[in-house]
């Protein structure tokens, strides 16, 4: 009559790395994230033009962009100006926004969820109700708002966006906060004479990692899209400079004779949103511990 | 099909109204087909009451889940064998007439009534609504059929009940409820897995009487699925004892408890508590006072009417007071609801009270964070659910040495020792320490969490039904261990529970607990040997015997409601007295 034995194992949890690499998935998604990033570091290096220069050969004699294929790979845009090019530096631009945007937001949103959510009380009810306020306002036109007191940059639009989209990442930190807070563990580490910090950072924090993990990689396709929104009215990245918002704002009316000038930003906007993904749900079953050994 | 290879068993085979012959249910994992249930056979005839009991991971769940077709698909299916109802053989039909079957000639109840009810339908709704899916009748007359099946089910108030929803009855009454609506269709089999588990033993008692006599009337077949024995013992004709999946023995209940054949039916009835067998009590009068409670109360408020202001209060604990001695275990029992868990958690300070509590040099007061880190390191607390008690992104050598560095200076090596030390000596190699909690068996979680409570050497531990959520033979060791660190340490214990049996096995003392109130408080002969207090007596007759021959005295049934806790503010509450009626026997006038 013996108790039924878990496995006998007593592994280390090895390095995050090392388990990483198992997952074809996730290398593949680390594969395209690095290739991302080094177009954007080496976009002056490997352009093959000028991102700003309005090409005398770049349309056609009847003024309309070429098409993909010959010297310009991506075609051209409206201005006569090489995609691929664009698309370079404007990496730089929505890689910006993706992470420091959201790295931004979802910062805010943790501490405010996690505080209200495992202080309750008065705390708690003054910064849900500022965070219901948040949502309550129609996130665009506070961004609007924002940019226009402010000079629009690059780094201002971060800022903005970040302040829009804190919201919903500490609403559902809250929810799960409390939920954490109420379990038996904590009311064990309690009577250990734990610290509050303690408790918070170690016991609590561990457990939001994969939510917190979601919720980036979630965030990032719809922040570089809000720039896109903003760059389109005008309070977001300023013209010339290139991202890939406002590259497919600024030719989404010629989407019909010119379908490339929108495809190939999507298709690296989404590309982004997916590794980020691939590599997000990985990292999120690699740091359960509850899922070790069934990969 | 399979019905031809049966063997006249000594009975008209027209009697057996499902028949299950080598039924063997896999799960799809990476390692291929994994059998959680393996080639089990047997039948069960009309009117009669077959217990299927084991363990937990015994398989007996996945075995009743099977006969409904109700397997979680599409990893888990059954791969061999058949079930048989009367002539139709259900593991072949197609979802469309299985349906057409369950509830109507083969119902089932399950363990939480309230997740098994909906919670946004009244009573009546749902009772009518499980009826016209299988008659097809008028929404009148199902209603009066309705009504019917609540008042068989002896629910006060049938008619009142008809118009109030799940939130609104009492856990008996919900399962009085299921099992009305498992039976307005008069079906001829009746699956009942755990059926009163999550039930209070004088409720338990009054379910099963009424399944016992629903059975009685109606010639039922129960197929009853349970890991306690002593329900076994009353309800079943019949055992079939299952263990891993496979079935170990099979036999009528009497040879079952009084010969049984299989050496683990044999462990299994040897690891039952049962009462009457506890061992002379030690009385400690010359050790010290480790924990000494006065007048403790606990009271919540309840706000309500415009202006949000208390207008009752939840007399959770109401004029508490005990105390008990190094090396001495003092239970607490009582039903759900009674209190005994908040004076727990007040013990370890983490529910605010009023009244005098002192633990070691320690008074539980206003919790500063260090009055609290103080308390920790003479009392500590092992929950009911070591799973949810501990943090399981974290290993459980870092969750057993966490105290120790909370509280002392001890360098990380010497920590690892110590933790090392402790799984030792909760009886886990230490080869473990690296684990995390999912990695371990619930009675080792248990272990572990013991161990962690150790770490600061307390004096006093508080036990909070730390044993229930445990299977017999397990609970059976982790007891003994309990008992072996009182002993060795000297520790005192405040043990809770709502099981009778378990707390005549550890205590030295026992005290009753009702509607947050002491009714009766003595050493564990005299409240065992001599109950005073009506409700020690009811208590103690409810509980179920691991023995088929006990006869049992008829038992007035309760009708009415049960009282509760909730007064008006301002409202004086009535304290009962302890009448001291034998040297240290105490027991509530009136």
């Amino acid at each position: 009559m013996t108790e039924v034995t878990a496995p006998a194992t007593s592994r280390r949890p090895d390095g995050v790395w090392s388990r990483l690499r198992h997952r074809p998935l996730a290398l593949f998604g680390m594969a395209l994230v690095l290739l991302i990033v080094g177009a954007a570091v080496l976009a002056p290096v490997i352009a093959p033009f000028d991102p700003f220069a309005q090409n005398f050969d770049g349309l056609t004699m009847f003024g309309e962009p070429l098409p993909p294929g010959g010297a310009y790979v991506l075609g051209t845009d409206l201005l006569g100006r090489d995609l691929l090019s664009r698309l370079l530096y404007g990496a730089r631009t929505s890689l910006i926004i993706g992470v420091v945007a959201n790295g931004i937001a979802l910062l805010i949103g943790t501490v405010i969820g996690l505080t209200a959510g495992f202080f309750q009380g008065w705390i708690g009810a003054v910064l849900m109700r500022f965070t219901d306020l948040m949502m309550a306002f129609p996130a665009l036109l506070l961004a609007i708002c924002l940019a226009a007191v402010f000079q629009p940059s690059l780094w201002i639009v971060a800022f903005v966006i970040a302040m829009v989209n804190w919201v919903q990442t500490a609403r559902v930190i809250y929810t799960e906060t409390s939920a954490l807070a109420a379990r038996d563990y904590i009311a064990a580490q309690r009577t250990l004479g734990a610290s509050t910090p303690r408790i918070l950072f170690r016991h609590i924090l561990p457990h939001l990692v994969p939510l917190i993990i979601v919720w980036g990689t979630l965030g990032i396709s719809t922040t570089v899209l809000l720039e896109a929104t903003l760059s389109y009215l005008g309070v977001g990245v300023q013209p010339p400079t290139p991202s890939w918002g406002n590259i497919i704002f600024e030719n989404q009316t010629y989407f019909q004779s010119a379908p490339w000038l929108v495809f190939f930003p999507g298709a690296a906007i989404v590309v982004l949103a997916l590794a980020f993904n691939l590599v997000g749900d990985a990292l999120r079953d690699v740091l359960d511990p509850t899922l070790r050994g069934s990969d | 099909m399979e019905t031809k290879q049966r063997t006249g068993a000594g009975t008209a085979p027209d009697d057996i109204l499902l028949s299950v012959r080598d039924l063997t249910v896999s799960v799809r994992t990476d390692a291929g087909l994994l059998p959680l249930v393996k080639d089990v056979t047997f039948d069960l005839r009309r009117g009669e009451t077959l217990a299927i009991a084991g363990e937990s991971g015994s398989g007996k769940s996945i075995t009743s889940l099977a006969i409904m077709g109700l397997l979680p698909p599409p990893a888990v299916r059954v791969t061999g064998g058949s079930v048989a109802l009367g002539d139709r053989v259900l593991t072949s039909l197609p979802e469309g007439q299985l349906r057409a079957l369950r509830g109507d000639r083969i119902a089932m109840i399950f363990q939480e009534p309230m997740t098994s009810l909906n919670p946004v339908m009244t009573v009546g709704t749902q009772l009518v609504e499980a009826i016209r899916a299988h008659a097809p009748m008028s929404r009148r007359k199902a209603r009066v059929k309705a009504l019917d099946a609540l008042t068989a089910v002896r629910l006060s108030e049938p008619a009142r009940r008809m118009d109030q929803f799940p939130h609104e009855l009492s856990g008996g009454m919900r399962q009085r409820v299921m099992i009305a609506m498992a039976l307005a269709l008069k079906p001829d089999v009746l699956i009942a897995d755990e059926p009163t588990t999550a039930l209070d033993v004088t409720v338990q008692r009054e379910v099963l009487d009424l399944l016992r006599d629903l059975q009685r009337d109606r010639g039922t077949a129960i197929l009853l699925i349970t890991h306690d024995m002593g329900v076994v013992a009353e309800m079943a004709d019949r055992v079939v004892i299952m263990r891993r999946g496979v079935v170990e023995e099979t036999g009528p209940v009497r040879q079952i408890f009084a010969a049984p054949a299989n050496p683990y039916t044999r462990d299994l009835l040897a690891a039952v508590p049962r009462m009457g067998q506890g061992g002379a009590a030690i009385a400690r009068p010359d050790r010290p006072v480790v924990a000494d409670l006065r007048e403790v109360a606990v009271r919540y408020d309840i706000r309500g009417g415009i202006l949000n202001r208390v207008t009752h209060r939840v007399h959770a604990v109401e004029g508490v007071g005990f105390d008990i001695r190094a090396g001495e275990t003092l239970s607490l029992v009582g039903e759900s609801g009674c209190g005994k868990s908040t004076v727990a958690r007040a013990i370890v300070g983490l529910v605010p009270h009023a009244g005098l509590i002192r633990v070691g040099d320690q008074t539980v007061g206003t919790m500063t964070a260090q009055a609290r880190k103080r308390l920790s390191a003479v009392t500590q607390i092992v929950f009911q659910d070591p799973m949810a008690a501990l943090d399981s992104r974290m290993t459980v050598g870092e969750q057993i040495a966490e105290p120790l560095l909370i509280h002392s200076t001890m360098d990380a090596t010497a920590r690892r020792a110590r933790a090392a030390d402790l799984m030792a000596r909760v009886g886990l190699t230490e080869a473990k320490l690296d684990n995390y909690p999912h990695e371990f068996s619930g009675g080792q979680r248990q272990r572990i969490c013991i161990a962690r409570a150790l770490a600061l050497t307390p004096q006093l531990i508080v036990a909070d039904e730390s044993v229930s959520a445990l299977d017999v033979s397990v609970q059976a060791r982790v007891l003994d261990l309990l008992r072996a660190l009182k002993d060795e340490f000297g520790i005192a214990m405040l043990f809770i529970s709502h099981d009778m049996a378990v707390v005549e096995n550890i205590s030295d003392r026992v005290a009753v607990m009702q509607l947050g109130q002491i009714v009766e408080i003595g050493s564990r002969a005299q409240i065992f040997g001599n109950p005073q207090h009506p409700y020690t007596r009811r208590l103690m007759a409810a509980v179920p015997v691991a023995d088929p021959t006990a006869v049992r005295e008829a038992t007035p049934r309760m009708t009415g409601d049960i009282p509760n806790p909730v007064h008006p503010v301002g409202a004086s509450i009535a304290r009962h007295h302890l009448m001291e009626v034998a040297p240290g026997h105490l027991v509530a006038e009136g």
